[in-house]
């Protein structure tokens, strides 16, 4: 009993299911708001804390979780799980709100009241309460040391710090220039851009789901999934040779995965047509990727021209493509920079599904001068 | 009989606070009355981060999760403890590791390392929470964008000190760590010898690009993680990521306060 169940869990932790799991199970839960309740939060983190706790009988699982510089993983898990549920409440509970034609909590209680005691003294307890946390944690965890530095024996896995461990899992499925420069540069522009980019004018010093749910789902997407799930499975569940382990199985270092992995160019050249890569040249190298180029290029430029038309140019089932109704509201500056970078947001998942669908290695790979996409 | 042994303590209180030193330090009496409210904000230079008074709704718990000022309460904790750990700590590839051993097994009931560590992974943790707070809320809307920006400045200096202190302790999950960290920048497009279109980048045959002055060799001081690396983290930690954190920290909290204080509803 206890092994199926182990097993179950060691297979939905597998990236594939994981990462559909959560992202169908996020999307759900914006869909049927009513989750976001009292009684769903207690039984969810309830069961969560349980099962949590029970695994650490488990040898491996007590392995990973139990490593003093894991531990703020477990905090990621339990706090960003309880501040989403948090904040996603109040919003709906202000959305019921408005619907009933009641006044939204912060706005019943926009008061000025005197910041000596009523803010001082929290801000005190505060202080307080985490000079305690800080001290326990400290006096019951020694903080890691491992053997001294010997650059000539490398760990396998070597790992960044975990709060990077998102970006390192992106280096399967993008090359460096990618995953280690190009992505953390523009989440950092792209979350600087934000509040130029997003002009709803509603939603501004309350909580709220309704009232600005594109921007809301969005960004819970990157945040959630994008960050802190990689980052979570990059801690508990990538092992030696950076080859995927459930949080139940033994980290065996000697356990190969075959990687069989090929580009696009392989696909149309070698598996459609049957004959050899062009080779010789720059002619025959943009001759080789163009199918990839193309791919690439019209994701990037055509798409964001062709998702600002009106509906009526598109047919029936394609309409959901139109943003028109954005395109109106941003203006095209913002319009274009916005999908932009959401498209290039979505170049991670899409990467992600690619490869678990088609072993799909390079979309336009110009390995002569490190140029892979 | 109790209020045998309270009776002087009260009469000490009082003659402490009639006092003229007293009165040298605190120029208005106890923040019971409004008018002392105010002037306890407005005389005291910590305190006068605050304004007077603010809606109610926007100082709540339930609305702030005091994120921000717990990361500020941790930066305070990091700032005082690092310190500390600076009496003992030499940036050398000799003395690094040792000094770490002893830090942990020669000073009595010493927690400074395991508070600054323990400390630095949940700053990292309060300012994603943080950042998360001010998404949902919608606080970064105006006239609060350019407010939004430095924070994610100072997210990423959060990070940044984060990383750059991983490596002191010298051991493996250091230098393993940040090699790995540090592998990326080899691919920084033109800059990185391994990066996209650095290998067009030459003067008639030479190479412009190479490993010893690319983009990982400037972080690094060198080609792989040594001394020279251990000593741009040390200062850069230590010193130059603090300073900017803190400038950027000043303006961060100026602006909370010129761009209407805690958000709340128009």
């Amino acid at each position: 009993m206890i092994g199926l169940f182990q097993d179950l869990v060691n297979w939905v932790s597998g990236p594939t299911v994981l990462f559909t799991v959560t992202t169908v199970g996020l999307l759900l839960a914006f869909r049927y708001t009513q989750v976001w309740s009292k009684r769903v939060a207690i039984w969810g983190f309830s069961v969560l804390a349980v099962l949590y706790v029970a695994s650490m009988w488990n040898p491996d699982f007590l392995l990973i979780v139990a490593k003093p510089d894991n531990i703020p993983i477990t905090g990621v898990i339990f706090l960003v799980l309880f501040f989403t549920w948090y904040a996603m409440y109040q919003g709906i509970e202000n959305d019921r709100r408005r619907a009933a034609g009641e006044e939204i909590h912060e706005k019943k209680e926009s008061d000025k009241v005197w910041v000596w005691p009523d803010l001082v003294y929290t801000e005190m307890l505060a202080m307080v309460l985490l000079s305690i946390v800080l001290l326990v944690w400290s006096i019951l965890l020694a903080a890691p040391l491992e053997q001294p530095a010997n650059p000539a024996d490398s760990p396998n896995p070597s790992k960044a710090p975990w709060y990077f461990l998102g970006l390192q899992e992106m280096l399967v499925y993008f090359d460096p220039w990618l995953a280690g420069v190009v992505f953390p540069t523009l989440i950092i522009v792209g979350l600087i851009a934000i509040p130029y980019i997003d002009r709803n004018p509603k939603g501004n010093g309350y909580f709220t789901f309704r009232e600005r749910k594109a921007e809301i789902v969005i960004f819970l997407y990157g945040f959630l999934i994008l960050w802190c799930l990689l980052v979570i499975s990059g801690t508990f569940l990538r092992g030696p040779n950076w080859n995927f382990f459930g949080p139940y199985e033994y980290w065996d270092v000697h356990r190969v995965e075959p990687l069989l992995n090929v580009n696009i160019s392989d696909f149309f050249w070698v598996k459609l047509l049957g004959r050899p890569l062009p080779s010789g040249g720059l002619f025959a190298a943009l001759l080789r990727e163009w199918l990839g180029l193309l791919m690439v290029g019209a994701y990037l430029f055509v798409l964001p021209v062709v998702t600002s038309w009106p509906r009526e140019k598109f047919p029936g089932f394609l309409r959901w493509l139109s943003l028109r109704k954005y395109y109106d509201r941003m203006g095209p500056t913002r319009f274009y920079i916005g999908v932009s970078l959401f498209l290039l947001m979505m170049s991670l998942p899409i990467k992600m599904y690619l490869r678990w669908a088609f072993n799909l290695k390079y979309i336009v790979a110009f390995p002569e001068i490190f140029f892979n996409i | 009989m109790l209020n045998r042994i309270l009776d002087p303590i009260r009469g000490a209180w009082k003659e402490a606070t009639d006092s003229q030193v007293w009165a040298s330090i605190f120029r208005h009496g106890k923040p019971v009355s409004n008018r002392n409210r105010a002037l306890v904000m407005m005389s005291n230079v910590f305190l006068h981060l605050h304004p007077v008074k603010s809606r109610k709704a926007g100082i709540k718990l339930r609305y702030t999760w005091c994120m921000g000022g717990i990361t500020f309460f941790l930066f305070l904790v990091l700032t005082f403890t690092g310190l500390l750990l600076m009496f003992y700590y030499r940036p050398t590839v000799e003395y690094a590791y040792a000094d770490i051993v002893d830090l942990q097994e020669h000073v009595p009931l010493g927690i400074m390392r395991e508070l600054h560590r323990w400390g630095a992974h949940a700053m990292v943790i309060t300012v994603w929470l943080h950042m998360l707070r001010v998404f949902m809320t919608g606080s970064y809307k105006p006239p609060r964008e350019f407010n939004w920006a430095i924070g994610v400045v100072l997210l990423v200096l959060t990070l940044l000190l984060s990383f750059t202190g991983y490596l002191l302790p010298w051991d493996q999950l250091a230098i393993w760590a940040i090699t790995v960290g540090s592998n990326m920048a080899r691919a920084t497009p033109l800059l990185g010898t391994e990066g996209p279109l650095s290998a067009s980048l030459t003067l008639g045959d030479i190479a412009l690009v190479n490993a010893g002055n690319d983009a990982r060799f400037a972080l690094l001081g060198a080609q792989s993680v040594g001394q020279p690396t251990l000593l741009r983290f040390y200062v850069l930690h230590c010193v130059g990521l603090p300073l900017g954190a803190a400038v950027l920290m000043a303006v961060h909290f100026w602006r909370v306060r010129k761009d209407g204080g805690i958000s709340g509803p128009m």
